[in-house]
């Protein structure tokens, strides 16, 4: 997105504020800072946004339910529930309120569940009932046998994570900030009046600079003097199943977390398919985004027992996601007032949840270090983001939409319903796909069950035309 | 805007006494032939969710179609323009960019096109959606996600339809017919293929294709091999292959194809609440190829996945018969009858599922069996109630990655109103 200036070098942009990373979280905060007065910036490395961590996670919008009570992190996932729970009524983000069932297959497992009601209470989330193992089964008739009991979480809930990103992105640059992507931050130099990042995109000159670069969160706070924590790559493998599959898991299922970790869901997703995962891997590599045999025969092994006839269904994809795991297991949010810098690191799979209010945790950050962050008046609407999920009205369904516009009659990707009118419009749209996956990400074409067996051609075509291969003839 | 006159001069249909689901072979052939019984009073309707109707052989641009149902040897593409051709000149509306999303009722449609979104309410249903092949999460092949990686379905529709160049060195995975049918697409790009890996003993397809595979082809078959993952970021480098004994090594290629195992397309059928079938994962039919729900018929590679197009397009002249009884006669018997068919391993599936022994037989006389295993001089035999009731030696190998054909005669002796008949190889 740099515009070369007329003697042919990139034009420096110069900003109140430049927001490292433009994933969920950073996306949230860069809306909420072109909110106040000020000239906001999204750095981004790669060719679009939301397309690291924030892509592939579990995709739920988490109660707070069983974070560790007292930690930033839980107060900001439970604040973070309400706020992009309201967020995503207002834009059209995808949420199903399915609720959760934490499963206890093991004596063990069922005497800690009081515990966990009780800690869900000292979160402020007091909804959580302990059920029985014939409860249990009449909510997932498809469990495998063996479950002893249960707790209940009605609120807890699945969202759709692309257009989360995509929203508070979309607003933000509503709302005036600019997205600078392909703009990877090489070194960060302390100029009078505040910080000369050097990028792969061009330099961008900030008076603050947030740091939001999830997995590389590190990195960046090196290239601010600083060596405070070391972020490790957790990675999460999952299979996703085919959406006749989705009448087997009416809601989340959750198994009683351990030392270990969450463990493995069965969840269902807002695209309509079920979901079974993730792994949980530390690794060095943060590049590392394929998925492993031994993590398929690991998920293969946990959800043969806590769902048999999921496997009887077919698998649509697998992938993998990095969580930016960091020591001490809370959010490290801090300020450094000397270099007009804030940290936002150890952003877990919480973060998506929490994005909002971690916003506006940093926006109070920066007003204490002096940044007038108050709200403009004048704000513009949230925007409408075209809605993907299963639950609510899609255009090759809406008959008064195709009739007004036929291009939304005619599907172009038929596992995923994706209509020629849907792709034209995501390429019309304020940050247009660049690739096949923020395609993918927009529209949902491509991430069907063929994966691209009848429409991977036309898909590939209708990218370099940007939308307009598939509207030829579209109204015949 | 000036609306020509040849415009649409009537909306698209929203009754017809026939709805076929589907225009490739086997739901063209079915509906001329419907057409054609049912007289020019009776509207029969093909939908068809692609631009052009013709189905797969419209993508697959090579030669070998047409032989059993119009006893000439076409290539694909010319195929399915005579199919289509002829549905049309039988009086069959074939309604393409029209796909079917749903059910709103027993033999009523949701249908999305450019022309809005209507019910349309039929006399009688046939699903006619084929097949596709399991893409690579499908199979559980990890490793990274580079492109490069495609089914025969995109990559004959990259190069076929959208004559793009697809690479350099391609490895296909699976020995079947239609990985062979990859191979010459390959080669038509330009692309040449290093490797094909099959689990199985031997290259699956016919004799004369290996011959032809390894003379003219020159393609390394690696047989009782595996893929055990795909290596690439942004582009495919290459896949790692393990061998019957454990050992692995990588093949470096920029393109992988995989081929062959077979799905048939059942979401609606399923969503339909038609039993399916556990083997083929297809509907449930019997030799007239009636579901179990009345009314509602299936045809071709939906139920056999997956046959040729010749022998799919057979299926729709079979299915004639009980869907002009049904609409004859508003208390028929339209859902199926006879006795249920199943098989024993190594045999995977056999269609149709159940056969009335002292009723029509299924389409040209045979059953339609998929094996797992190479068997050179297979033995067939038919077992009802603890007894031998029929035994087929075949002249042809059963071979995995294609259909085996036993006569439907090995059932004369069943007894219809006995239990169940299981095949298996003796």
């Amino acid at each position: 997105m740099t515009t070369p200036s007329p003697a042919g070098t990139p034009r420096r942009v110069d900003v109140d504020v430049a927001v490292i990373g433009g994933g969920v979280v950073g996306s949230a905060i860069a809306r909420r800072l072109a909110g106040a007065d000020l000239r906001v910036a999204i750095v981004e490395a790669r060719s679009d946004v939301g397309d690291g961590t924030s892509k592939a996670n579990t995709a739920i919008l988490h109660t707070g339910f069983d974070a560790s009570p007292g930690t930033v992190e839980s107060r900001l996932v439970a604040e973070g529930y309400h706020l992009l729970g309201d967020f995503a009524e207002e834009t059209g983000i995808p949420v199903e309120r399915t609720g959760a069932l934490l499963v206890a297959w093991s004596e063990e497992e069922l005497v800690a569940l009081p515990g966990l009601r009780e800690k869900a209470r000292r979160n402020g989330y007091d909804a959580c009932a302990i059920v029985s193992a014939a409860e249990v089964y009449d909510a997932v008739p498809s469990l495998g046998p063996g479950a002893l009991g249960g707790l209940t979480v009605p609120d807890e809930s699945i969202i759709c994570t692309w257009s989360t990103t995509i929203a508070l992105a979309t607003d933000a640059v509503a709302r005036g900030a600019e997205v600078l992507l392909e703009h990877r931050v090489t070194a960060a130099e302390p100029t009078p009046d505040g910080t000369l990042l050097r990028t792969t995109g061009g330099d961008v000159h900030a008076r603050w600079v947030v740091n939001a670069a999830g997995l590389h969160a590190d990195t960046i706070d090196g290239l601010f003097g600083h060596d405070r924590f070391t972020v490790t790559p957790r990675r999460g493998e999952l299979f996703v199943f085919d959406k006749l599959a989705r009448p087997l898991a009416p809601l989340i299922v959750l198994p009683v977390p351990s030392s270990r970790g969450k463990g493995v869901l069965v969840s269902p997703t807002v695209y309509g398919n079920v979901m079974l995962g993730p792994t949980a891997e530390d690794l060095d590599d943060k590049t590392a985004t394929g998925t492993s045999a031994a993590g398929f025969a690991f998920l293969r092994e946990k959800g043969e027992r806590i769902m048999p006839t999921l496997f009887d269904e077919e698998v649509t994809t697998t992938y993998a996601g990095l969580r930016a795991a960091v020591p001490g297991g809370d959010y490290l949010l801090e300020r450094d007032d000397e270099r007009r810098y804030v940290l936002v690191g150890g952003i877990r799979s919480t973060g998506l949840t929490a994005c909002i209010a971690i916003a506006e945790h940093v926006a109070g950050l920066l007003a204490a270090g002096g940044v007038d962050v108050g709200l403009r008046d004048d704000l513009p609407a949230p925007p409408r983001i075209p809605n993907i999920g299963e639950a609510g009205l899609r255009p090759y369904a809406d008959a008064e939409r195709i009739a007004t516009d036929p291009a939304y009659g005619h599907v172009v990707c038929f596992c995923e319903r994706v209509t020629a009118g849907e792709v034209r419009d995501a390429f019309d749209s304020t940050l247009p796909p660049r690739d096949m996956d923020g395609l993918r990400r927009r529209t949902r074409l491509m991430n069907g069950r063929c994966q691209g067996f009848f429409c991977g051609a036309d898909a590939q075509a209708a990218l370099e035309t940007r939308g307009a291969s598939l509207l030829a003839g579209a109204d015949r | 805007m000036t609306v020509p006159a040849t415009a649409h001069a009537t909306a698209p249909p929203t009754r017809a006494d026939v709805v076929v689901v589907g225009g490739g072979p086997s739901g063209l052939t079915a509906a001329a032939a419907l057409a054609e019984a049912l007289g020019p009073a009776a509207t029969v309707l093909v939908l068809d969710r692609e631009r052009e109707a013709g189905g797969i052989p419209r993508h697959s641009d090579h030669t070998g179609y047409g032989i059993r149902d119009l006893h000439r040897v076409l290539r694909g593409p010319a195929y399915a323009r005579v199919l289509v051709d002829r549905a049309r000149e039988a009086g069959v509306i074939v309604e393409t960019r029209a796909m079917v999303t749903g059910w709103a009722g027993d033999r009523a449609l949701e249908v999305t096109a450019p022309t809005g979104r209507r019910v349309v309410e039929a006399g009688a249903v046939v699903l006619a959606t084929g097949a596709r092949e399991r893409a690579r999460p499908a199979r559980h092949i990890p490793g990274d996600r580079p492109d490069g990686v495609l089914t025969t379905g995109q990559l004959q529709n990259l190069v076929h339809l959208h004559h793009r160049p697809v690479g350099e060195r391609a490895v296909v995975i699976g020995g079947e017919l239609v990985s062979w049918s990859a191979v010459l697409t390959l080669r038509e790009a330009g692309c040449r293929t290093v490797a094909m890996v099959t689990e199985h003993e031997r290259s699956e397809s016919y004799a004369a294709f290996r011959l032809l595979g390894r003379l003219a082809l020159r393609v390394p078959v690696l047989a009782r091999s595996r893929v055990v993952a795909i290596e690439g970021r942004g582009r495919v480098t290459g896949v790692v292959v393990e061998d019957g004994a454990g050992a692995r090594r990588t093949v470096p290629c920029d393109v992988v194809v995989t081929t062959g195992d077979w799905i048939p397309d059942h979401e609606l059928a399923r969503s339909g609440g038609l039993e399916l079938d556990r083997g083929t994962r297809g509907p449930l039919v019997d030799a007239g190829l009636r579901t179990t729900a009345p009314g509602v018929f299936a045809v071709g590679n939906l139920l056999h996945p997956v046959d040729t197009a010749d022998v799919a397009a057979i299926d729709g002249r079979q299915v004639v018969p009980a869907v002009v009884e049904w609409l004859g006669q508003d208390a028929g018997p339209g859902s199926l009858s006879g006795v249920r068919l199943r098989v024993e391993s190594p045999l995977r599936w056999v269609a149709p599922q159940v056969v009335d022994p002292a009723g029509p037989a299924p389409a040209r006389g045979r059953l339609l069996l998929w094996t797992d295993t190479w068997v050179e001089r297979p033995r067939v035999e038919a077992v009802q109630d603890g007894r031998v009731v029929g035994t087929r030696r075949l002249p042809w190998p059963a071979a995995p990655g294609r259909v085996f054909r036993v006569p439907s005669a090995i059932l004369d002796a069943a007894r219809p109103d006995g239990g169940d008949v299981t095949l298996r190889l003796a």
